[in-house]
């Protein structure tokens, strides 16, 4: 009973914006869900409609309806598209929200929910994946019967997934790292991906807002901004989380709440307020402070005037960009590509589809994995028909599955952060 | 209902992946763009004609409705399942079968999307110049069922006119071929324009032979902003008086730039009234020729301003501010109805008066835009139905609308087509004999009814005397 009638507050909450849909049929153009599975439950409006026949009471959060809900990267498209800008991205987390109260979260969600809410349990992860990831997912041959034991449906088959960092990020750099007086403040979310597994974003980002001369704050306690658990419905545990980091976030003064990860930036920008903001009417003033700082690092540099002043390195290199689904829909497009186009030696080549998503899709890529694949396949095919030797982009996430499409058509296109492109040709080593 | 040994032969026929009966499938294919909302029993997705012919075929033996579907992006509910039945998508029927350089012809399955098609004909220098507002996620099948028009429409005409020839699976089941690939044919009753239309009442298009243009070497957009609203309807006739017939020929009146304006602040002046926006194409020099030459017509009929775009990016902007005008209507009220009457170009001011009395009379507010080059405005009344009484009143002035048009020698639709939505209408614009006409081919075709039953004419209602 307490499920059902929380779920029809969830419901109740977005009822205005479900009325917004007007079925006319325009996000069928962009979704690339639907693209895979070409049915009409995969796609924005037949989402909205399940959703307007959940309100009503007429339909059950049953196995169709978790299917159809589940069938969503939520990377916004839609929304960007929409003439009447119908959030289905916000309408779909909270049918899985409603699902997972239902119906419990799934055995992986409930897993991700654990793990992403205790960072030490994340980091004892990190450092037995370290260890035993290689063991058992990368030397054992695809045919083993151990890979069979180890259904882990995120490390099954052939994908590629980053070696983790000896060292997380968060460990490796004091707490405040004072800059000349005058300068910008900047508090650094740095993100689980960057932490554990791409450390060497983090670096870029260090070094290149210390010589810009700001001061950078990376508070220790800053936790994972949770849309791992919000992409499966947990939003009791991102709602935790989001305390966490409010507090890790609000304890210095600073100009900018600053991030490297599109996702988290999506999450601090726009699902904290829009989703637990308005769940949590206490949170909802200090979340939209938070929101209100939060820049990505490539907008923040190309507000600063990073200019191309000093080189580190030489040779011309041709990069393309993609561009993540959490800073396209935040409207950063332009900055990172105006950042490389003035880095030295670069050359940037634009690929077809550029602004289409790589498949990731947080969870998505667990419960789909052959339609993320599907996804990823053709993005890879654009990026190797560049002809560039590098794809840069603004996420972590999407640097994970970049390289894996990338590394299963056998390329040899290196996978980067647009930060280390332009730490590595704008500074001296 | 639909036994369940009909939907074990449908699940025979089609596989059983490609049919669906949970409540959310039947949700999912129960809506259009019309907000009306009707579910069918069963949703199949067949992957080739024949299986297409199976199911109907079966649908005549067992006399279930079967309501073929590309989209769903119609605005007059003619792919709704009214009734239940079995709804018939054809998504999966979405192969670009070949592009004949030579013959300038291209033969496509009916879910292919209209842009992708444009797309890619246009990578071999040809052109498909059909361009619905839809047409980024509208299928071909549909475009030719509804026989889709768009703002292009007033130089290239229609979709029709770019239909050579048809593979049609009739409701009976049987296949045929119309038309063909020649240009030229006379042979038979022209049933390739009959079913260019028809609203998926009289067949199954399952592909279809297209001819295609050269793709245009160039072209040039303009926005003008004149004080009066006849002003830009005299621009309009002006500049095909002067036998220039442009691309495009949009229109916006003050209530849409009002609300464009409102929400987007586009810099249009205070004493801008009326918008065109005007598109030609051709020969680069041709085109630099046809500016000149427009910008010199119509500088006396009330320009404000004259915008021209000087290359793709300026373009994309100056349509922009036509794009935005269905997102911003929705500021004047939340519901709309968006109608389509086409009027004799040099009607549209009149139409446009007579618009604006009923709008008084009425009071709620209409938005007109549209393709005034060929007179099709999308008249759009704005509503609340929150607020009892608007939705009947809505209902009145759409009838007087309709009425309006056909009194100045008009149609009530341009290219929405009747569906469920103009059925109560189609009086004012059909006689009796015509109506039975259309009928007796209804008959002849489908005997038993079942193809896309309940659409296009009223049941039980007296069409009007001749």
């Amino acid at each position: 009973m307490e499920n059902k009638n929380k779920n029809s507050e969830a419901l109740k909450r977005i009822e205005s914006e479900l009325k917004k849909c007007v079925k006319c049929g325009a996000c069928r153009a962009h979704c690339p869900a639907f693209a895979t599975f070409g049915k009409e439950p995969a796609v924005a409006r037949g989402k909205v409609a399940l959703a307007q026949h959940l309100l009503k009471g007429d339909i059950e959060l049953d196995d169709a309806t978790y299917s159809a809900m589940s069938k969503c990267l939520l990377c916004g498209s839609c929304v960007e598209k929409c003439p009447n800008n119908v959030p289905t991205d916000e309408i779909v987390m909270v049918a899985r929200e409603a699902l997972s109260n239902q119906r419990g979260l799934t055995t992986f969600h409930s897993a991700v929910g654990r793990v992403i809410a205790n960072r030490s349990l994340m980091k004892f992860g990190a450092a037995a994946a370290r260890i035993l990831g290689p063991l058992f997912f990368r030397k054992v041959p695809e045919t083993s019967g151990l890979r069979l034991r180890f259904p882990l449906p995120f490390v099954g088959g052939k994908r590629h997934i980053p070696p983790l960092a000896k060292k997380p990020f968060l460990e490796r750099h004091p707490e405040v790292i004072p800059g000349e007086p005058g300068k910008p403040r900047i508090v650094y979310f740095v993100g689980c991906m960057t932490n554990f597994c791409y450390p060497q974003v983090g670096e870029a980002a260090l070094a290149l807002f210390r010589h810009l001369g700001c001061t950078v704050i990376i508070p220790k306690n800053q936790q994972c901004c949770g849309l791992p658990g919000m992409s499966g419905g947990d939003l009791d545990t991102v709602r935790e989380l989001a305390e966490a980091n409010l507090a890790a976030l609000e304890k210095y003064e600073a100009d900018y709440i600053m991030t490297a990860c599109a996702t988290c930036g999506g999450a601090l920008h726009k699902f904290y307020p829009n989703l637990i903001g308005k769940r949590h009417p206490a949170l909802a003033a200090r979340l939209k402070a938070v929101a209100d700082k939060t820049v990505d690092a490539a907008q923040l540099l190309h507000k600063l005037g990073l200019k191309p002043e000093e080189t580190g390195a030489g040779n011309e290199v041709r990069i393309t960009y993609h561009d993540p689904c959490h800073l396209r829909t935040r409207a950063i497009t332009s900055q990172p590509r105006e950042l490389l186009r003035g880095a030295p030696g670069i050359e940037l080549a634009e690929m077809e589809g550029a602004d289409k998503c790589c498949g990731l899709g947080g969870t998505f890529n667990v419960y789909h994995y052959e339609s993320s694949l599907a996804i990823n396949k053709m993005k890879s095919a654009a990026i190797i028909k560049t002809g560039a030797q590098a794809v840069a982009t603004g996420c972590p996430g999407c640097m994970m599955q970049l390289s894996d499409g990338l590394k299963q058509h056998g390329s040899s296109v290196q996978v980067v952060h647009t930060l280390q492109v332009l730490a590595r040709r704008l500074l001296k080593s | 209902m639909l036994s369940q040994k009909i939907l074990d032969e449908l699940k025979k026929i089609v596989g059983p992946d490609n049919v669906a009966t949970d409540r959310q499938d039947l949700i999912c294919y129960g809506y259009d763009a019309t907000q009306m909302e009707f579910l069918p029993d069963a949703v199949v997705h067949p992957g080739s004609t024949d299986e297409v012919a199976a199911v109907l075929k079966l649908a005549n033996a067992a006399k279930f409705p079967v309501f073929p579907r590309g989209a769903g992006s119609g605005f007059t509910g003619g792919a709704l399942p009214k009734g239940g039945g079995v709804v018939l998508v054809v998504t999966r029927l979405n192969r670009i079968l070949r592009i004949d350089t030579e013959n300038l012809i291209a033969e496509v399955e009916p879910g292919v999307v209209t842009e992708q098609f444009q797309q890619e004909v246009e990578k071999l220098g040809l052109f498909y110049p059909p361009d619905p507002a839809s047409l980024k996620f509208s299928t071909l099948g549909g475009n030719v069922a509804e026989n889709a028009g768009g703002p292009r429409c007033v130089k290239y005409g229609v979709t029709r006119d770019f239909v050579m020839g048809l593979e049609v699976v009739l409701p009976t089941g049987e296949i045929i071929r119309t038309g063909g690939e020649t240009y030229k044919g006379v042979v038979g009753y022209d049933l390739t324009r009959l079913l260019c239309g028809s609203e998926g009442t009289l067949g199954v298009i399952t592909k279809i032979i297209f001819k295609l243009l050269p793709l245009p070497e160039a072209k040039k957009t303009m926005l003008t902003i004149f004080d009066s609203i006849d002003g830009a309807a005299k621009a309009v006739s002006t500049i095909i008086g002067n036998k220039i017939i442009p691309t495009t020929l949009e229109f916006m009146d003050y209530a849409t730039l009002q609300c464009v304006n409102k929400r987007f602040s586009l810099g249009i002046p205070d004493n801008g009234r009326a918008v065109l926006l005007i598109e030609v194409d051709g020969d680069r020099d041709l085109i630099e020729k046809q500016a000149t030459r427009i910008q010199e017509l119509i500088k006396p009929l009330g320009l404000v301003e004259c915008k021209i775009a000087k290359d793709a990016a300026e373009s994309e902007a100056l349509w922009k501010v036509r794009r935005l005008v269905s997102p911003s209507l929705r500021d004047v009220n939340p519901d709309k109805f968006n109608e389509d009457i086409v009027v004799p170009r040099s009607k549209v001011p009149d139409v446009i008066r007579v618009i604006e009395k009923i709008q008084q009379r009425y009071d709620i507010p209409i938005v007109n835009f549209g393709h005034a080059g060929d007179g099709n405005i999308h008249v759009n009344v704005m509503i609340d139905k929150s607020v009892p009484g608007q939705e009947e009143k809505a209902h009145k002035a759409i009838a007087e609308i309709f009425q309006a048009a056909l009194d100045l020698n008009g149609t009530m639709s341009g290219e929405h087509g009747v569906g469920l939505a103009k059925q109560p209408y189609i009086h004012l614009e059909l006689k009796p004999a015509q109506v039975a006409a259309m009928q007796a081919i209804k008959q002849a075709l489908d005997p038993n009814n079942i193809l896309n039953p309940g659409k296009m004419f009223p049941v039980g209602q007296q069409c009007a005397p001749e």
